[in-house]
């Protein structure tokens, strides 16, 4: 194999798995923020034992989003370094940004946070916790900063063959980032709400304490809420991807033709050789209405797209994976909706007050858990793959961005590496996560013989 | 001022940071199975670090993310050159960073042992590393007209190089040494100061050493002239006080001018470096400089601005938690966290 698509391959590998923790780091912090705001305000102190639980879960989750985390920081220069060269002048802003004003703030306070239990006042604790959560979200959004300029490359000139930077306004404004960034942010906070559901269902069904029920009350509420707001945006960034990036939602659609109304895929086989499909079972008019939220409308297919491409940027084959973009594209929203109707039945029967917090299917929703990961990797799957073969959206083609000086072997040594030690890790950290999770709100100290942190330290 | 000589004056700023906040913490994990002999006074170690080692190593990454912004060709060529012992370095930090969090979750000896030896290995591994790389900065890599590293993994491993990498391994040792004398009863820094008097004198050997070898095979003597100024003297001065201390038992001034001697040896090689930053041993017209790496004028100052405004509050708050957690750590099992 070659280094580019072994780097792909490396690079895939390893965001893919820091994709794996952020999001449950974004949207639990926001909750654990919650829980403990419920406590300093009711003083009540059970709500101390629920955030201590769902922050001990929250800390096991955070090391594995820094550690692989640094390998991101580091990865554009080692495998994509012409790329680095490229776009370094804009590119590199957001990254170090994203450092200097999110990092610090994430873990500086939460060491804090972590150490500071009962050695501070409760406010400034409390403040601690916000003030992680605002961090993970500041975090989010320089990195979807960045990542909206690969997108949509905005504010910038090319100059001596590399993309300078002309409007850093331009770059924050960007339309890509803020319909993206609601998206993640939202996706993150329904992957903790399924996470706090999950684990709260399982106790309940063992008749575990009140500290259960109101934690999936909690979740239940503020899930039902962002899996809505993950669908809207979701819409809007579907319309948003026919305006700037036709090619992949033609992909997603398996449309070829271009058509006016154009209608959605139900189930559909493509044989991307002949540019044709097989089977294909479509909806009239539902993708125009999808993009454009009235029945009619033109959306552009890949046969057309494929020719306008290639007079503008020369020969070159100029469609993604229609299989991966196709079938990401399904599993993300079909999942969505799936947990779109959890959500609501969860709620439903938070609101009808289950006096013992009982209710039918309760069991399945340990396993629930798994589906917003579903999503989250699929989605970015879409996102990614469906921008292929450019690295930066008409500009750069991955083929032209690697490191050339570097070998296949080197790069099959690193990914070899990242994959086992990634997988050794992920079996370890489910293991701990399933550990506490399972032991509950009482005995969770007992498991390492130690209780809370207060006063760690003396004079 | 220029605003490349800005960012490399705030890039070597973000290594200081680095290497006197980080520099201890790998202390602490290379003397895990030195000190903590036994598993109490390993929780004890590691809980002198906890509050602190992400927010330390937060410094590496905006140093990494700063030169990708500010000098892109020299985040491209050095990451892409030093390839495989970058890898090695994340390897090692991933599994030194999980480790303090893991170890602790479960009481099983045998778990524990896994992650100490990840700890260990995690800290070792990077503090060697960084010496070797700062070495090979100073002394020059291949690298070829299009600012492309051409050498293979075996040429950053040079003697010299190695020599880099012992020197900052007895180092950081040193400066970890210290921290825990400060942050322990005496169970552990009694012995840990024992062992911060053993260390100098071999560091200042190793040193000696380093230093023969950095005038007799680089052109350090014309860059920065017989009399080298006053920044690598007041090196060799912090240094020679923080013997002193040392055997003065001040442990409280041994940490601040270990700090110092840390911070000032930073410097020198910034200031041997500049303006160049990757030297090429190829051809010293294809070495990589502040001027022919740098992003554009327009990036540079909107960095700019923006750091002078984060920089000193990440300071201010970053002190303030130590300030807060600055009381030694009790050999209490019930109050450790890690
Ligand atoms: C809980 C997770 C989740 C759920 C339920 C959904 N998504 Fe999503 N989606 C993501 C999580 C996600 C993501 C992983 O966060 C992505 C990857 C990049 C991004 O911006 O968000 C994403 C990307 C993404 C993109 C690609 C944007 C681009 O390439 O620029 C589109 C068009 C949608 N989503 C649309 C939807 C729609 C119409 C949904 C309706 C159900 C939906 N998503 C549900
Ligand atoms: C966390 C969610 C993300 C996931 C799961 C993800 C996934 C992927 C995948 C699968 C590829 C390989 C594409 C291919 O093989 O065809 C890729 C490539 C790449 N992504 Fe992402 N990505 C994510 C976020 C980001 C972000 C935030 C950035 C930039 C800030 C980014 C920058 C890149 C670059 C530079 C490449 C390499 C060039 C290429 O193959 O196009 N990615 N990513
Ligand atoms: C959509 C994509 C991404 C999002 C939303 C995101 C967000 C986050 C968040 C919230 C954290 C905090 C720790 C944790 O989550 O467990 C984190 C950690 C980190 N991320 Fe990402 N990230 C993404 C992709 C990337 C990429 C492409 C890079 C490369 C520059 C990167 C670099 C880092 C680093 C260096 C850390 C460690 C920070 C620390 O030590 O506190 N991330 N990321």
């Amino acid at each position: 194999m070659s280094v580019v698509t072994l780097s792909q391959i490396q690079f895939a590998v390893t965001t893919i798995y820091h994709f794996f923790f952020v999001p449950l780091t974004l949207g639990l912090a926001v909750l654990v923020a919650i829980m403990e705001t419920m406590y300093v305000r009711t003083n009540n102190e059970m709500y101390k034992r629920m955030t201590q639980f769902w922050g001990k879960l929250f800390l096991i989750n955070f090391a594995m989003g820094v550690v692989t985390g640094i390998v991101q920081e580091f990865q554009f220069g080692m495998n994509w370094s012409e790329y680095s060269r490229f776009v370094g002048d804009i590119f590199g802003a957001p990254l170090a940004i994203e450092a200097l004003l999110a990092f610090f703030l994430e873990s500086t306070f939460l060491g804090f946070w972590v150490f500071s239990w009962e050695r501070v006042s409760r406010r400034l604790h409390l403040a601690a916790i916000w003030l992680v959560a605002i961090g993970s979200s500041l975090s989010a959004l320089w990195i979807l900063i960045a990542n909206s300029f690969m997108q949509q490359p905005v504010g910038f000139a090319i100059e001596n063959g590399r993309a300078v930077m002309t409007s850093f306004l331009a770059l924050i404004q960007n339309a890509n980032v803020w319909v993206q960034f609601p998206h993640v942010i939202f996706s993150g906070f329904t992957t903790a709400a399924f996470f706090v559901m999950g684990i709260s269902a399982y106790h309940l069904l063992r008749g575990k304490p009140e500290v259960f029920k109101r934690s999936f009350q909690i979740a239940a509420v503020f899930g039902s809420f962002s899996i809505l707001m993950v669908i809207l945006i979701g819409h809007s960034q579907a319309q948003h991807m026919v305006q700037t990036q036709p090619m992949k939602m033609a992909a997603a659609e398996a449309l070829w033709e271009t058509s006016d109304p154009a209608s959605l895929s139900i189930f559909t086989i493509t044989d991307q050789k002949t540019g044709k499909n097989t089977i294909d079972i479509r909806i009239p008019k539902v993708l125009s209405l999808l993009s454009y939220n009235r029945l009619s409308g033109e959306v552009r297919g890949m046969t057309d797209l494929q020719a306008e491409f290639e007079q503008k940027y020369g020969a070159g084959n100029y469609i993604p994976s229609v299989f991966i973009n196709y079938w990401s594209f399904r599993i993300m929203v079909g999942v969505g909706f799936l947990m779109a109707a959890i959500a609501a039945y969860a709620l439903y029967n938070v609101l009808r007050n289950k006096p013992d917090g009982k209710f039918k299917f309760l069991n399945l929703f340990p396993f629930f858990i798994i589906l917003p990961y579903l999503s989250n990797s699929t989605g970015w799957i879409l996102t990614e793959m469906g921008r292929q073969p450019w690295v930066v959206y008409g500009l750069l083609k991955t083929e032209d961005a690697f490191s050339p000086n570097l070998t296949p072997g080197m790069v099959l040594t690193s990914l070899i590496g990242f994959t086992l030690v990634y997988g050794l890790l992920l079996v370890a950290d489910v293991y701990l996560l399933a550990r506490y999770a399972k032991a509950g709100v009482e005995s969770a100290p007992q498991i390492a013989k130690r209780t809370t942190d207060e006063e760690a330290y003396w004079e | 001022m220029e605003l490349n000589v800005l960012w490399f004056i705030l890039i070597a700023v973000l290594y200081i940071g680095y290497f006197v906040l980080e520099g201890f913490d790998f202390g602490v994990g290379i003397l895990l199975p030195f000190l903590g002999k036994t598993d109490l006074k390993r929780r004890v170690m590691i809980n002198t670090i906890g509050p602190h080692w992400d927010g330390n190593e937060v410094w590496l990454l905006t140093a990494g993310g700063a030169t990708f912004a500010a000098f892109p060709q020299w985040y491209a060529t050095l990451f892409s050159g030093f390839y495989l012992p970058l890898f090695l370095m994340l390897m090692a930090l991933i599994v030194r960073g999980v480790a303090f969090e893991f170890r602790g979750k479960d009481d099983n000896p045998r778990w524990r042992a896994l992650w100490d030896g990840c700890i260990f290995f995690g800290s070792l591994v990077p503090a060697l590393l960084w010496g070797v790389a700062f070495t090979n900065f100073i002394k020059g890599v291949p690298i070829d007209a299009n600012m492309m590293y051409t050498g293979g993994f075996w040429n950053l491993l040079n003697p010299f190089a190695l020599l880099g990498g012992v020197v900052s391994v007895l180092a950081f040792t040193l400066h970890g040494a210290i921290f825990l004398t400060l942050k322990t009863d005496e169970e552990i820094s009694t012995p840990a100061r024992a062992i911060a008097n053993r260390l100098w004198l071999p560091l200042m050997l190793a040193l000696l050493a380093y230093t023969v070898v950095l005038y007799l095979t680089t052109d350090v003597i014309n860059r920065l002239g017989w009399n080298p100024g006053v920044v690598p003297i007041f090196t060799v001065i912090a240094f020679l006080v923080t013997g002193w201390f040392l055997r003065q038992k001040r442990d409280g001034w041994s940490f601040v001018v270990m700090a110092a001697s840390i911070a000032l040896a930073v410097i020198t090689i910034f200031r041997i470096l500049f303006p160049t930053v990757l030297v090429s041993s190829t051809d010293p017209a294809f070495s990589l400089t502040i001027y022919n790496s740098s992003s554009s004028d327009y990036t540079l100052s909107v960095m700019s601005t923006i750091a002078l405004i984060f920089v000193p509050i990440v300071l201010a708050y970053q002190g303030w938690t130590y300030w807060v957690f600055r009381k030694r750590v009790k050999s209490n099992p019930q109050d450790l966290h890690y």
